[in-house]
């Protein structure tokens, strides 16, 4: 009887040890492989600034209220409040110590692609990852090339504040492995290039999914309402739907939207308000071409209403 | 019946004091000033799309209208309007009085700059549309409330 349960145990024990090991497997880091980074070249400044500029980084990375050219110091430390804790962005300025001025391009790399961090661990998704895994490594090379022409800054950021199990970051394998892919968010009808770069740009650097679509309680986007708005997540009100179905936005003609991307006014001449006057703002810098395929793709998503 | 005219006439009355005292709160005035800078930007914006074609009296007194407006709108936040007449302004414009007025006058002077040297074709006035746009933008993203 005894041999019995010790057999019982010792293969429930077996069971749970395969278990832990295939959790592990499918959730562990997953960087890139180092050849990926090999030969990508001198960076393409101005392409890594267009990125910049698209991808909003001074949103978040740049002091909270910085004007002019101090929103080009990527000191960090704006805290994003968000059901799940205190976030504090980090200081992405070149400074060797505070910031990523020590860092190689596979470790940046693997931080915009894959989520995994300079020491192997899991980054929280707050920083949108989950959209910028859909630049190339190019993409990627250019960026942090233009990155490390920015100023400085000796910002030391503290960890962020989160409440258990948030403060897990192991467990952010598991959510990864439901939800983070590099996979289109749409297909769309027809995909002509200016309608790829738009789809390139909304749905990667732009990652204007992470707060125009709703999110359920696990915080994994519900892409059946892809860009239909929501609740706003990091407080009071709502965030619009910006597909064709939407009440606001879904009268507005392309070039509506661009003239909206360049100037911040509505067809009505009211202003862009709240956490969109800095999204704005960073698309001002895009050339027309990008802002006239990013309007272009909006009318191409489905319509939800 | 006289007595029933004294009372239609001093009802009548006070509608249209109620009326004129309401026009005259602050939520009001300042929302009128608004909306006022909002038609003149419009007027730029119809110049700026090549809807209308470009005429530089509309330019002038679209400007003159944004400076002005610009200039009267931060005295209109008496203490007591926080709320009421759907007003849209943030608790922040009475916790940071200096910074909001430094942004309205932000806007004054850009009125004034652009006045000064006065936009003279289309693309100019695409360019001016871009400047007040980032003014306004600065002073909604922290002062008025976001749309719901």
């Amino acid at each position: 009887m005894a041999l019995r349960w010790t057999r019982v145990l010792g293969a429930g024990a077996a069971v749970i040890a395969i278990g832990v090991a295939a959790a592990w497997f499918v959730a562990k880091p997953d960087p890139l492989r180092e050849e990926t980074w090999a030969s990508l070249g001198e960076p393409d400044l101005a392409r890594g600034e267009t990125l910049f500029w698209a991808g909003g980084c001074t949103g978040c990375h740049s002091a909270d209220g910085a004007m002019g050219d101090d929103v080009k110091i990527m000191s960090g430390g704006l805290a994003l409040t968000s059901p799940f804790g205190t976030f504090h962005v980090p200081n992405i300025s070149p400074d060797p110590q505070a910031g990523i001025g020590e860092w190689t391009l596979a470790e940046f790399g693997n931080a915009m692609l894959r989520g995994v961090g300079r020491q192997g661990e899991h980054l929280y998704p707050s920083f949108p990852y989950t959209s910028y895994a859909r630049l190339s490594p190019e993409d990627v090379n250019d960026l942090f090339g233009y990155l490390k022409t920015l100023p400085a800054s000796d910002n030391v950021v503290p960890p962020h504040e989160l409440g258990f199990p948030y403060n897990m970051r192991a467990a952010l394998g598991g959510w990864k492995f439901l939800y983070f892919n590099d996979a289109p968010r749409v297909e769309l009808a027809s995909a002509d290039e200016k309608l790829q770069r738009g789809q390139f740009l909304v749905e990667g650097p732009g990652h204007c999914g992470e707060c125009h679509t709703p999110r359920n309680a696990l915080g994994g986007l519900q892409t059946a309402r892809w860009l239909a708005g929501g609740p706003n997540p990091e407080g009071e009100g709502r965030i619009p739907n910006i597909t064709p179905g939407s009440q606001s936005v879904g009268s507005w003609s392309e070039s509506d939207l661009v003239d909206y991307f360049q100037t911040g006014f509505t067809p009505d001449y009211d202003s862009v308000g709240g956490s969109m006057v800095e999204v704005q703002q960073n698309l001002s810098h895009l050339p027309e071409e990008d802002l006239q395929a990013i309007a272009a793709y909006l009318k191409a998503v489905p319509a939800v209403e | 019946m006289r007595l029933t005219s004294y009372a239609i006439a001093a009802g009548a009355a006070c509608l249209c004091l109620s009326t004129a005292l309401a026009q005259e709160e602050p939520q009001v005035v300042r929302q009128n000033l608004m909306k006022e800078i909002g038609r003149s930007v419009g007027a730029l914006g119809a110049i700026a799309k090549g809807e209308k074609p470009y005429d530089a009296a509309t330019v002038e007194q679209a400007l003159t209208t944004i400076s002005t407006n610009s200039q009267a709108f931060p005295d209109q936040f008496p203490a007591g309007s926080e709320t009421g007449h759907e007003t849209e302004a943030l608790p922040a414009i009475w916790e940071k009085p200096e910074e909001f007025r430094a942004n309205a006058e932000k806007l004054h002077t850009e009125a004034e700059t652009l006045l000064a040297s006065m936009p003279a074709d289309q693309a100019a006035v695409g360019a001016a549309m871009k400047q007040l746009g980032a003014v306004c933008s600065d002073c909604h993203e922290t002062f008025r409330a976001r749309k719901q």
